[in-house]
C-alpha cells in the first residue's frame, strides 16, 4: 500500500543575495582546485587570500536574507529541495565530502597545492609549515564560522540558539585551531583543551601521558586536565546540565553538525529500527575504546610481556575504523544523506558515556507541556539526532533520551510551545501529564 | 467484542489504542476512506509548506498497527444497518460490528455562496482538499481567504511562503474577535498584516465570479468591492461530516446527537470528535468541538465507557492553542471576547507588540477565571491548577514565574507584568 505523496510544486525562489552567496562558495571551491592542482605552491598568499576571501562572503551573503527575514522559523520549501531532502545534490555534496576525507586521510599528497596556501597562516600560528592537518582544522574552523553565523540568522529570534552557537564558534576557534597552534609556536605539546578521552582516545592512552608528563609542566596541567574533565568534570556537568553542555554547546564535532549540518537535520532516520542499530554501536565503540585503553596500560604495566603487540593493534585497529573511517568519512560526509550528527549517534563514545549519565543521573529533560502536543511531527522531523521527540510529547511524557544533545530545535520548531529543555530537580522527571479529570 | 471505528483521526485512532490498552482481546477494526495510516491533520499544512514530507506527519510506524493487532481498512462507508449491526462499504463489501463508534470528523462549511462549487474554490480540513490545493494554486499570484479563524490563517501562511499575494475577508471588524478579546484580536492582526496578509475587515463575500472555464476569477464582497483572484479559500469554520448517515434512523441534529457517555439514540452505536454534537452540554460548553484536543479526550472518555468503564465525558478545564504565523497563543479557563459585568480583567501587552497576558477574575473576591498567553508559553499543568483552585489574582500576578515556560535564556516578562498590575492596582487605589 502506498500512501499519497505530494508533487514538488514551486519552491519559494531563492532571494539574489543567497545565489550571489552560492555563487561566491562556488568560486571559492574552484579556487581550492586550481590551488590544489599547483597554483597554490606557486602563489600561496594570493590564493589563501581568494579561498578564505570567497568563502567567508559568500557565507555572509547567503546569511543576510535571514537577518533582514522576519524572526520565525525557517523551513520553508525543506522537503522540496534537491540540497536539504535527499536529492541528487544532496548526494553530489555527499560524495564530494566523502571523497575529500578520503583523500585527507590516505592520499594527502594530492592537496599539495591546497596544503601550501596555508603556510603562510600555519608560520604566523605555528612557526611551521602546513600540514594536511592544518589545512583540515582552518577549512573545519571556517566552516564553523561561516555556517554558525547562517544559524544565527535563521534562528536570531532565540537567544538559546544564540548563545550556544557562538559558544560553539568560540571552542572551536579558541581551543580547537588558535590554541593547539600556539602551543606548538611555543614548543610545548599540541593539546586540544575542548577535546578528552574517550573521543579524543589517546589522551589516556600510556603513550601519550608519558610523553605530556615529559614535555615539561604543561604536559602535568595537561594530563591533569584531561583526567578532570574525564573523571570529574562530565558526570558533574553532566548531572547539573545534561550531555548537551558537552554536545551542543563546547564539541568540536556538535560545533560542525550544528552549523555545516543544518540543512541536512531533518535526514537523521527516525525509526524504532534506527534507534535499536545506534544502541547497539554506540556502545560497543564505548565499550572497544574502553577494552583497548585497558589493554594499553596492562601492557604498558607488564611492558609488553603478556600481550605483545596485541594491545597496539587494537588501538592501531580502533583509529582506523573509529577514529578514521567513522568519525571522519562517514561522520561528516554522509550528512547529506543520513543527517548531520551520523557520528554523534552512532558511534562517538564520549556522547555513549554522557547520554549514559544523562539518561540515568541528571537533572536534565525535555519538558512536555501538559496536554498540548498537536502530534505535528515538526519536533521529530527536525531531530538531528533521530529521537522521536513527538511519541513521548503526544502521550504527555517528558523526553529524556540518552542520545538528546539538547540542540532545542525541537522546542523552537514546536507550532505549540510545547517542548521546553530544563534543569530541574531530578526527582519526578519521568512522571508524565495526566488529566486531572482522569486522575483515579 | 467486535469494535469497528468509523475515521482514523485524532478520534478515532484514539478510541482504538486505548479501547487495545484496557482489551488485548476485542476485535477492532478502523475504516478510513481519507489515508491509509493515521497522520495528523494539524501538520496539513507543514506539507505544503515544505517542512515536511506526509510520512513526518504519521505519529506512529506503519508496523504499528499490527502489532497492535488494530485492523485497518480504506474504504468509504456507504450505509449503516443498525438492525442488522451491519455496515455497508462503496467497494460492496460488508462488516459487522457488536459495537459501532463514528468518528468521522468533519468538512468544510458553505453557505450556499454563488460560485462556492468552481475550480479553484474550497476549504481545507482533508488530505484530499490539500492535494487539491496543491494543484488549484500551481502558478497563481493571488488569493482570497473566506474566514478569519484558525484554518484561514493556516491558509493564509501556506499561501504567502509560496508568494502568492493572499487578502482575507473578515466578517468581524476585528481577527477573530468572536473567540478573542478586543486587544488580543488586534495584537494578531497587526502581526498577520505585518507578514503582508491583507485584511479585510467587516468584508462579507457576497459573490465567487467565474472565468469562461468555470474557474474562480474573483470575488464580489458585501462592501461592493471586487477583487480579482485565481483561489479562493473557504474557511469559515466546519461541520460535522454525517451525510453518509442520510438514510439512517439515527437521530442527529447538526451532528450525531450523544448524550455525555457519547452513546447515540441507537444502542451499541457511539460517536465522537468533531461529528458529534452533545444533546446536553453544560452551561457555557459549545455542543459540537472541533478540536484536537477535545477529539482526543473524548476519544480517552469513550474507550473507558467501550471496555466497561463507563465514564461520564468532563473536559475539565479549557485550554487551546493556536499559531498565528510567528505568534504563538494559549489559552486556558474561561476567557470570554467581552467581559461581563461581574468580572474584572487584567491586560498587560508588551510595547513591541508581540507579546500579551490576560487574566480574568472575579470582581468581588478576586478569584481568577482565565488566561491569555500570546507570545509567551506558559505551563499547562500550573494555570489548570490556579484556576481549578480559584486562586486570587494577586496570588497569581507574583507567581506567574513558576508557570513560566519560555526557553532558556529568553527574555522573561513575568516582572513587568507584576510591576504593570501592581501600579495599576496603586493607580486606583489612590483615586
Amino acid at each position: 500500500m502506498k500512501d499519497i505523496s505530494l508533487s514538488i510544486a514551486r519552491p519559494s525562489a531563492a532571494s539574489p543575495l543567497q545565489k550571489a552567496g552560492a555563487a561566491l562558495t562556488a568560486c571559492a571551491i574552484l579556487c581550492s582546485i586550481i590551488a590544489t592542482f599547483g597554483a597554490g605552491k606557486s602563489h600561496p598568499l594570493p590564493f589563501f587570500f581568494l579561498i578564505t576571501g570567497l568563502f567567508i562572503s559568500g557565507g555572509i551573503f547567503y546569511s543576510i536574507p535571514y537577518f533582514k527575514a522576519q524572526a520565525g522559523i525557517k523551513n520553508d520549501g525543506i522537503m522540496q529541495n534537491s540540497l536539504n531532502s535527499r536529492g541528487a545534490v544532496a548526494w553530489g555534496i555527499a560524495v564530494l565530502l566523502t571523497g575529500f576525507y578520503i583523500i585527507l586521510y590516505w592520499f594527502p599528497y594530492y592537496l599539495e597545492g591546497l596544503i601550501r596556501i596555508m603556510d603562510p597562516l600555519s608560520f604566523i600560528l605555528r612557526a611551521k609549515a602546513s600540514d594536511q592537518w592544518f589545512l583540515y582544522g582552518t577549512f573545519y574552523t571556517l566552516a564553523v564560522l561561516i555556517m554558525g553565523m547562517r544559524f544565527i540568522a535563521k534562528y536570531k529570534f532565540s537567544r538559546y540558539h544564540i548563545i550556544r552557537t557562538i559558544s560553539v564558534m568560540f571552542f572551536q576557534l579558541g581551543f580547537a585551531f588558535l590554541l593547539p597552534a600556539f602551543l606548538l609556536k611555543l614548543n610545548q605539546p599540541e593539546f586540544y583543551f575542548s577535546y578528552f578521552w574517550p573521543l579524543k582516545y589517546s589522551y589516556l592512552f600510556p603513550n601519550d601521558i608519558d610523553y605530556l608528563i615529559q614535555s615539561g609542566n604543561l604536559g602535568v596541567f595537561m594530563v591533569f586536565w584531561g583526567m578532570v574533565m574525564t573523571v570529574i568534570a562530565t558526570p558533574l556537568l553532566t548531572y547539573n546540565f545534561g550531555k548537551r553542555w558537552y554536545c551542543s554547546w563546547v564539541c568540536g564535532c556538535g560545533a560542525l553538525a550544528e552549523t555545516l549540518g543544518d540543512p541536512y537535520r531533518q535526514n537523521s532516520d527516525k525509526s524504532l529500527k534506527a534507534w535499536e542499530i545506534e544502541r547497539w554501536m554506540v556502545h560497543s565503540v564505548l565499550v572497544f575504546i574502553v577494552l583497548t585503553t585497558a589493554l594499553l596500560w596492562l601492557n604498558s604495566w607488564k611492558s609488553g610481556t603478556i600481550l605483545g603487540d596485541a594491545s597496539g593493534l587494537f588501538s592501531q585497529w580502533y583509529g582506523f575504523l573509529i577514529g578514521s573511517v567513522f568519525s571522519g568519512v562517514i561522520g561528516t560526509g554522509f550528512y547529506p544523506i543520513m543527517g548531520s550528527r551520523v557520528w554523534c549517534r552512532f558511534g562517538c563514545p564520549m556522547a555513549a558515556i554522557l547520554g549514559l549519565f544523562q539518561r540515568f543521573k541528571s537533572k536534565f529533560r525535555i519538558t512536555t507541556n501538559g496536554g498540548q502536543c498537536i502530534s505535528c511531527g515538526n519536533c521529530s522531523t527536525y531531530c538531528e539526532m533521530g529521537i522521536d521527540v513527538r511519541a513521548y510529547a503526544q502521550k504527555g511524557e517528558n523526553i529524556i533520551r540518552a542520545s538528546c544533545v539538547g540542540c532545542g530545535v525541537c522546542s523552537s520548531v514546536c507550532p505549540r510551545g510545547v517542548l521546553k529543555l530544563e534543569n530541574l530537580e531530578e526527582e519526578g522527571r519521568f512522571i508524565p501529564y495526566i488529566r486531572h479529570e482522569n486522575k483515579v | 467484542m467486535n469494535i469497528v471505528i468509523i475515521g482514523n483521526g485524532i478520534t478515532g485512532i484514539t478510541t482504538a489504542r486505548n479501547i487495545r490498552k484496557l482489551d488485548s482481546r476485542a476485535s477492532i477494526t478502523v475504516i478510513s476512506e481519507e489515508s491509509d495510516h493515521f497522520f495528523s491533520r494539524t501538520a496539513l499544512m507543514y506539507i505544503y509548506m515544505g517542512h515536511m514530507k506526509f510520512e513526518h506527519t504519521k505519529p506512529y510506524e506503519d508496523w504499528f498497527w499490527h502489532k497492535n493487532r488494530i485492523n485497518l481498512i480504506r474504504a468509504y462507508v456507504k450505509t449503516l444497518n443498525s438492525k442488522d449491526k451491519i455496515l455497508l462499504l462503496e467497494n460492496g463489501e460488508s462488516i459487522a460490528y457488536d459495537k459501532l463508534i463514528i468518528a468521522s470528523g468533519s468538512i468544510p462549511n458553505k453557505f450556499g455562496w454563488p460560485g462556492e462549487d468552481l475550480h479553484g474554490v474550497q476549504g481545507l480540513y482533508s488530505l484530499g482538499d490539500l492535494e487539491l490545493m496543491e494543484r488549484n494554486t500551481q502558478n497563481i499570484s493571488s488569493a482570497i481567504i473566506v474566514g478569519g479563524g484558525l484554518i484561514g490563517i493556516e491558509m493564509a501562511e501556506m499561501l504567502h511562503c509560496r508568494n502568492i499575494e493572499v487578502k482575507m475577508l473578515v466578517r468581524e471588524n476585528l481577527y477573530w474577535s468572536n473567540v478573542l478579546p478586543k486587544e488580543e484580536a488586534q495584537v494578531i492582526g497587526k502581526h498577520i498584516s505585518g507578514h503582508g496578509i491583507h485584511l479585510y475587515f467587516n468584508t462579507e463575500l457576497k459573490e465567487i465570479i467565474s472565468d469562461d472555464q468555470n474557474h474562480v476569477a474573483g470575488v464580489l464582497t458585501n462592501t461592493g468591492e471586487k477583487f480579482e483572484c485565481q483561489f479562493v479559500g473557504l474557511t469559515a469554520g466546519v461541520k460535522p461530516n454525517i451525510s453518509f448517515l442520510e438514510q439512517n434512523e439515527l437521530e442527529t441534529d447538526r451532528g450525531i446527537l450523544v448524550n455525555e457517555y457519547f452513546e447515540t439514540s441507537i444502542p451499541d452505536i457511539y460517536a465522537a470528535g468533531d461529528c458529534a454534537q452533545f444533546r446536553n452540554p453544560k452551561p457555557g460548553d459549545p455542543a459540537i468541538e472541533q478540536l484536537w484536543y477535545t477529539g482526543k479526550m473524548q476519544a480517552e472518555t469513550l474507550s473507558r465507557t467501550i471496555c466497561g468503564y463507563k465514564t461520564a465525558y468532563n473536559r475539565g478545564i479549557w485550554f487551546n492553542s493556536a499559531k498565528f504565523f510567528d505568534l504563538e497563543y494559549q489559552t486556558y479557563g474561561q476567557v470570554f471576547p467581552e467581559i461581563s459585568e461581574q468580572h474584572n480583567s487584567f491586560y498587560w501587552e508588551h510595547p513591541d507588540g508581540k507579546h500579551a497576558f490576560r487574566v480574568n477574575y472575579n470582581s468581588t473576591d478576586g478569584r481568577i477565571l482565565g488566561f491569555n498567553f500570546i507570545g509567551i508559553r506558559f505551563r499547562q499543568i500550573i494555570a489548570e491548577e490556579w484556576i481549578r483552585d480559584r486562586k486570587p489574582i494577586d496570588f497569581v500576578i507574583k507567581n506567574l514565574k513558576k508557570g513560566w515556560f519560555d526557553p532558556e535564556f529568553s527574555k522573561a516578562f513575568y516582572n513587568d507584568i507584576s510591576d504593570s498590575y501592581f501600579q495599576n492596582l496603586k493607580g486606583r487605589t489612590d483615586e
